[in-house]
C-alpha cells in the first residue's frame, strides 16, 4: 500500500471538508480543475450522469453560482446560512494512473439550521490530479446513502 | 372584528370554510379536514398516477399514492396500465416495495400468494387447507377505473364520476400544448426530484398558480440566470394572465409568446440557446426542427393545475403528495423528448437540476416559504387566509373566468372545487 499517497489525499480531502464547513468558498473554487465536475446522483446504481437528472451536475460556471446564492444573501433558504459539520473516513485509493489518483471514502455531515438537525451520509469518490505538491479536483461524486428517497432542502455544498 | 370567523361548527360545515376571497386557515392545520380531504376528494375524484413513459414496456411498474393509499401502476401482458392497490388480499401486506421496475407478477413475501399483472391471485402455496373455503377468483388485488389523456394516467376509487375527459374539460387543450415540448419526438418521464416540506399539501396546489411571489423567492435564481432570461421571467406586471377552467383546475400563463411551441419559430433563438442550435445544425438537423427542438428545450410559458394533485409546470410534472396535515410530499419529474437529440435532452436535464429538487436554486427556497406558511398559520387560528388578488379585474372568459397574470384566480378555482367536493 502506498501509504505516502493515502496520506497526500486525505490531507488534501480533510482540507477540502474544512474549507466547505468554515465557508472558505474561494478558496474551494480554486481547488478544482477548469472542466472539473460536482456530481450528486440520484439512482445509486446510475454511471452516466451526463445523461441522467441528478439532483446537482456543476461544472465551473455553476459551482460558481452555487457560492454566489449561497453566501448572497437574497436567498430565504440559506439565510440564516446552515452550519455544518463534516467527517471523512475511510480513505481508500483506488487507482492511480500517472499523475491521476481516483480515491473514495465515507462522510458523515450534520447540519443545523434554525431548529433543526439533519444528518446526510454519504459515500465520496475524488477524481484528483496532481498540480505541484497538491491535487485538482477533476470529479468529485456524491453518493448519499439515502438519494434515492425523499430528501429536504440542502442550502450548503455537501 | 371583521377578519375572525363567525362561530360556526367547523367540523360539520367546511362550506363555511371556504369565502369568494378568503379560507379560513383551519384548512392548513385541522387534521379533521385533512382525514376528509382524503375521503372525500383523493378517494373521489380522478387521481394523477404515473406518465405512460414511466411504465413503458408488459411489466413495467411503478408504485404510488392516491392520497394514503399505496398502489402500483403496472402495463400487463396486453398493454394495459391497471393501477391497483398495494396490498396482499391475504392479510394486508404490500407486495411491491421497489419505486419501479420490471416484473412477470407481484409476490406477497409473507405467505407467497402470487398476483398477475392484471392484479388476478394465481397462486397460493399449500392450497390444500382452504378446501372449498377460497375462491381466488374472489380475491384478486384491488384494480381501480383507470383512464389517460395525453399520456397521463389517472386512477379512480370511484365507478360512478365522469369520464376522465369530462373532469378535465377545457384543461385538456393546455395538456395538448404542453406535449409540445416532445418536439415531435413525444415526452418521456426518465426521473424526478422528490423531496418533502413541512406544510399542508394546499401551500403547494396554491403556488403553481402563484406568479406574485416569483420575483421575491427567486430573487437568487433570477442572479444565476442571464439578463435575456431574466427579462423573459420578469412576467408580473406582463400580458399574461390566470385562467379559471373549472373543476378546480386552472391555467396561469406567464409568457404569453410560449403559450404554443410550435408557433412563431421564426422568431430569433435565445441567446443562451444559440450554442445548443447550432450543436443541432453540426448534427444535420434542418433549421424547423432545430427551432423546434431549442424551444420545446426551454418549456412552455405557462403553468396548467389539475386538481388536485398534477400540474404541467412550464417544463416538468409537479406531483404532490399529501402525507398527514403538516406534511407534503412533491415530485418534479423531469421531461425529455423520446428519442431525441441527445445535447438537447442533456441541456433539458441540466435546467431542470439548476431550479429543481433539493439543491436547485428554486425548489429551497419556495420550500422555505411554504413551511413559514405553516409555521405562521399556527397564530391566530380564527383568521383567514387572503385570496383576493386580482378580483376586481377577473371578468369572465369562454372557459371560466380570467384575470392578471398575478391574480390568485386559480387559488380561488381550487378552493371552490374543494368546497364542492368537501360539502358533498
Amino acid at each position: 500500500m502506498n501509504l505516502q499517497l493515502l496520506q497526500e489525499v486525505t490531507a488534501f480531502i480533510w482540507a477540502e471538508g474544512d474549507m466547505l464547513d468554515h465557508n472558505e468558498y474561494d478558496t474551494w473554487l480554486a481547488l478544482w480543475a477548469d472542466k472539473g465536475t460536482y456530481i450528486i446522483p440520484i439512482d445509486p446504481k446510475e454511471e452516466d450522469f451526463e445523461n441522467t437528472l441528478n439532483y446537482a451536475y456543476d461544472d465551473a460556471h455553476m459551482r460558481q453560482l452555487r457560492v454566489q446564492r449561497l453566501i448572497g444573501g437574497e436567498s430565504i433558504s440559506t439565510s440564516p446560512q446552515p452550519r455544518t459539520v463534516r467527517s471523512a473516513s475511510n480513505f481508500r485509493v483506488l487507482s492511480e494512473d500517472g499523475d491521476k489518483v481516483r480515491v473514495r471514502c465515507s462522510q458523515h455531515l450534520r447540519d443545523f439550521r434554525k431548529d433543526s438537525l439533519k444528518h446526510y451520509s454519504a459515500d465520496l469518490t475524488y477524481d484528483l490530479v496532481r498540480s505541484g505538491d497538491s491535487f485538482q479536483i477533476q470529479r468529485k461524486l456524491i453518493r448519499l446513502i439515502n438519494s434515492d428517497d425523499t430528501l429536504a432542502g440542502i442550502g450548503y455544498i455537501l | 372584528m371583521n377578519n375572525m370567523i363567525e362561530v360556526v361548527n367547523l367540523e360539520c360545515d367546511p362550506a363555511e370554510l371556504v369565502k369568494a376571497d378568503r379560507v379560513h386557515t383551519s384548512l392548513y392545520t385541522d387534521a379533521k379536514l385533512f382525514d376528509a380531504e382524503m375521503e372525500k376528494i383523493f378517494y373521489s375524484t380522478w387521481v394523477w398516477v404515473a406518465h405512460e413513459s414511466e411504465i413503458p414496456d408488459a411489466g413495467s411498474y411503478k408504485s404510488t399514492f392516491i392520497g394514503k393509499q399505496p398502489v402500483i401502476a403496472v402495463r400487463d401482458r396486453k398493454k394495459q396500465v391497471n393501477v391497483l392497490l398495494n396490498r396482499c388480499r391475504h392479510r394486508g401486506a404490500t407486495v411491491c416495495e421497489h419505486k419501479k421496475g420490471k416484473t412477470n407478477s407481484f409476490v406477497c413475501p409473507y405467505h407467497g400468494w402470487g398476483y398477475a399483472l392484471d392484479g388476478s391471485l394465481r397462486g397460493i402455496p399449500h392450497p390444500d387447507s382452504y378446501g372449498e373455503c377460497l375462491d381466488k377468483s374472489e380475491l384478486p388485488l384491488v384494480s381501480l377505473r383507470t383512464e389517460s389523456y395525453a399520456g397521463m394516467i389517472f386512477a379512480t376509487f370511484k365507478d360512478d364520476i365522469e369520464p376522465l375527459v369530462d373532469f378535465l374539460g377545457p384543461a385538456r387543450k393546455w395538456v395538448d400544448l404542453f406535449m409540445k415540448q416532445g418536439a415531435g419526438y413525444g415526452i418521456k418521464v426518465p426521473g424526478e426530484h422528490r423531496f418533502r416540506f413541512p406544510g399542508n399539501w394546499k401551500i403547494q396546489l396554491e403556488n403553481t398558480t402563484d406568479a406574485y411571489h416569483f420575483p421575491l423567492v427567486h430573487k437568487s435564481f433570477l442572479h444565476s440566470v442571464d439578463q435575456q432570461t431574466m427579462d423573459m421571467l420578469d412576467f408580473v406586471d406582463g400580458s399574461g394572465y390566470v385562467e379559471d377552467l373549472g373543476n378546480g383546475h386552472s391555467v396561469m400563463v406567464m409568457i404569453p409568446d410560449l403559450i404554443d411551441l410550435e408557433a412563431n419559430l421564426d422568431l430569433p433563438i435565445p441567446t443562451r440557446f444559440e450554442s445548443l442550435a447550432q450543436e443541432l445544425r453540426d448534427e444535420g438537423i434542418e433549421e424547423q426542427q432545430v427551432r423546434r427542438v431549442v424551444r420545446a428545450v426551454g418549456g412552455s410559458g405557462f403553468n396548467l393545475n389539475l386538481f388536485p394533485n398534477i400540474a404541467c409546470s412550464m417544463a416538468f410534472f409537479r406531483v404532490l403528495q399529501p402525507i398527514s396535515v403538516n406534511e407534503t410530499e412533491i415530485h418534479h419529474a423531469v421531461i425529455t423528448m423520446d428519442g431525441g437529440p441527445a445535447v438537447a435532452n442533456r441541456y433539458r436535464l441540466r435546467l431542470h437540476e439548476h431550479f429543481q429538487g433539493p439543491m436547485g436554486f428554486g425548489t429551497p427556497d419556495d420550500s422555505e416559504a411554504w413551511e413559514r406558511v405553516q409555521k405562521g398559520a399556527s397564530a391566530g387560528e380564527d383568521l383567514w387566509i387572503m385570496l383576493n388578488r386580482g378580483l376586481p379585474g377577473e371578468k369572465p372568459s369562454e372557459d371560466g373566468l380570467v384575470s392578471d397574470v398575478s391574480a390568485e384566480t386559480g387559488m380561488r378555482a381550487a378552493y371552490q372545487q374543494w368546497k364542492k367536493m368537501m360539502s358533498a
